[in-house]
């Protein structure tokens, strides 16, 4: 059933593209049709594929690495009391310094190759997965924290060990959720990348083909960057619903 | 004083001896000058009206809130820290491990290795094999609050305290479980705040009615049965218009 809303909507939107294109008579070059679009993303695939991969690699890497970050700050702001006074104001600095603003720095400091666009991942990335996942570390039922106190022996007894095996699996829908938002925006710190100075890549190849007025490349590397969107975040989002198969809702309910 | 000795060392009955306690809740005192014993190898039940300060006795018994005065013991003068296994009026069964797993939850929180083998038995015990690997979640209320009174065997504390533990089943499994915590908790020092006088009289060896601001206690007979008792049987009723006046006279609320 999902599959096939999924295929309604796609070609709905086709068509909307279409009918948009006959209805404003908008020449070729201006705004090509997605059957144009379909045969130069076939005519040029491997071309497309070479910088798709490129792209899809900066995404990947820097998803790592902004979720290895993210959840290695918020387990010690959460864990260490006066770590949140000095890394807090960092993570919300992180995200208020537009990614848009520090791009030509990145490329100016790690150079026009690969490792620009993914410091500007992880950057993007490492915000949502940090903060999402630190609500859901002290977000604990307080409950399971005191009932975990009581066969430790009492309060502060083996924070560690409570961390493992009561607060982090207590926290994982909710770096489930902070992971789904950083996998729908990863692909615009790498295009942005590409797009402030690069040699590769769906952001250079849009620029460059957008510069030549090949409009229609341009709309194929658009496609291709949506297509390659859409399939992280699905791909995320079931891999997410695989490794945490209990559901937030069926937490116990708050009794007073 | 700080003990961490594991179950095991701890395992000697005890009374629960609460001296000249001070306890505030938002500045107001719950208890001031609260002394009371809760004899070895006996059932005592907490009743009195809400915010009298039941469950706060009760988390001041267990380690989990401080008093600002007075002491909480076990008849060894030593604390209780330890020494007491909780349950609570939900199950706080965490979602993401199978009943079996929750039942260990004590022995992989003080990293011990956890007996599975005795986990099993627990739970056929409370009428649950066959289920040691289902989650939470499919389990029904009354099975899910079973798995919770294996977990507070598994600790194999002296001291038992629970906090309504059977007010959010049904009726019926009410019933069978008062009739099941009095079999498997035989000769252990239980505590337990209830809000129904009629599970009071059922399970109790003693009735300590609390009244007041800040709580006094007095005590109310018990019916001469062997508990679990029948509500029927003998002067359960006479026991039962007993109690439910001495909480009435202490009700100083409006009428209700």
């Amino acid at each position: 059933m999902k599959g096939v809303r999924l295929i309604v909507t796609l070609l709905g939107l086709l068509a909307l593209w279409q009918a948009v294109v006959w209805l404003t008579g908008a020449p070729p070059y201006l705004l090509p049709g997605p059957v144009e679009t379909l045969r130069v993303l076939i005519a040029r695939a491997g071309f497309i594929a070479g910088h798709a991969g490129v792209t899809l690699a900066e995404i990947l890497i820097g998803l790592a690495l902004g979720t290895i970050l993210g959840i290695a700050s918020a387990v010690v702001i959460a864990l260490f009391r006066p770590a949140r006074r000095w890394l807090l104001p960092i993570l919300v600095t992180s995200q208020a310094i537009p990614v848009f603003a520090i791009a030509p720095l990145l490329v100016l400091w790690l150079g026009y190759g690969m490792a620009s666009k993914i410091g500007m991942a992880t950057l993007i990335i490492y915000f949502p997965v940090a903060s999402s996942f630190l609500d859901g570390l002290r977000r604990t039922d307080p409950r399971w924290i005191d009932l975990a106190q009581t066969m430790t022996g009492g309060p502060k007894k083996r924070p560690l060990a409570v961390l493992r095996h009561v607060r982090l699996p207590a926290a994982l829908p909710a770096l489930a959720s902070g992971l789904r938002v950083a996998a729908a925006v990863a692909p615009i710190g790498a295009v942005v990348g590409e797009w402030v100075g690069s040699g590769a890549g769906l952001g250079y190849l849009m620029l460059q083909a957008n510069a030549r007025v090949q409009i229609d490349l341009m709309f194929a590397a658009l496609i291709t960057l949506a297509a390659l969107a859409v399939a992280l975040y699905f791909t995320v989002d079931l891999v997410l619903r695989k490794a945490i198969p209990w559901q937030p809702d069926t937490l116990p309910q708050s009794t007073s | 004083m700080t003990q961490t000795t594991p179950a095991g060392a701890t395992g000697t009955p005890t009374d629960v001896v609460i001296d000249r306690l001070l306890l505030a809740f938002d500045g107001a005192p719950l208890f001031d000058d609260f002394s009371a014993v809760f004899p070895v190898g006996q059932t005592s039940c907490l009743l009195g009206p809400s915010g009298v300060g039941k469950s706060t006795l009760l988390r001041a018994m267990a380690g989990l809130a401080a008093p600002q005065g007075g002491r909480v013991s076990g008849g060894d003068g030593a604390p209780l820290a330890g020494r007491v296994a909780y349950m609570d009026q939900s199950d706080l069964l965490l979602p993401w491990l199978s009943a079996r797993e929750n039942v260990v939850l004590g022995a992989r929180l003080r990293g011990e290795a956890p007996d599975r083998a005795a986990a099993d038995r627990l739970l056929a015990r409370v009428g649950l094999a066959g289920h040691e690997n289902k989650r939470p979640a499919a389990l029904s209320g009354g099975m899910r609050q079973r798995v919770a009174l294996a977990r507070t065997l598994m600790e194999d504390r002296p001291v038992v305290l629970m906090d309504e533990p059977f007010s959010a089943v049904d009726a019926l499994t009410r019933f069978r479980l008062q009739a099941l915590a009095c079999e498997v908790l035989a000769d252990r020092t239980v505590v337990l705040v209830t809000h129904d006088p009629q599970e009071a009289l059922r399970v109790g060896h003693r009735l300590f009615v609390l009244t007041g601001s800040p709580a006094r206690w007095e005590e109310s007979p018990v019916p001469r049965a062997q508990i679990p008792r029948a509500p029927t049987d003998g002067d359960f009723p006479a026991r039962y218009d007993d109690l439910m006046a001495r909480l009435a006279s202490g009700d100083t609320a409006a009428p209700a």
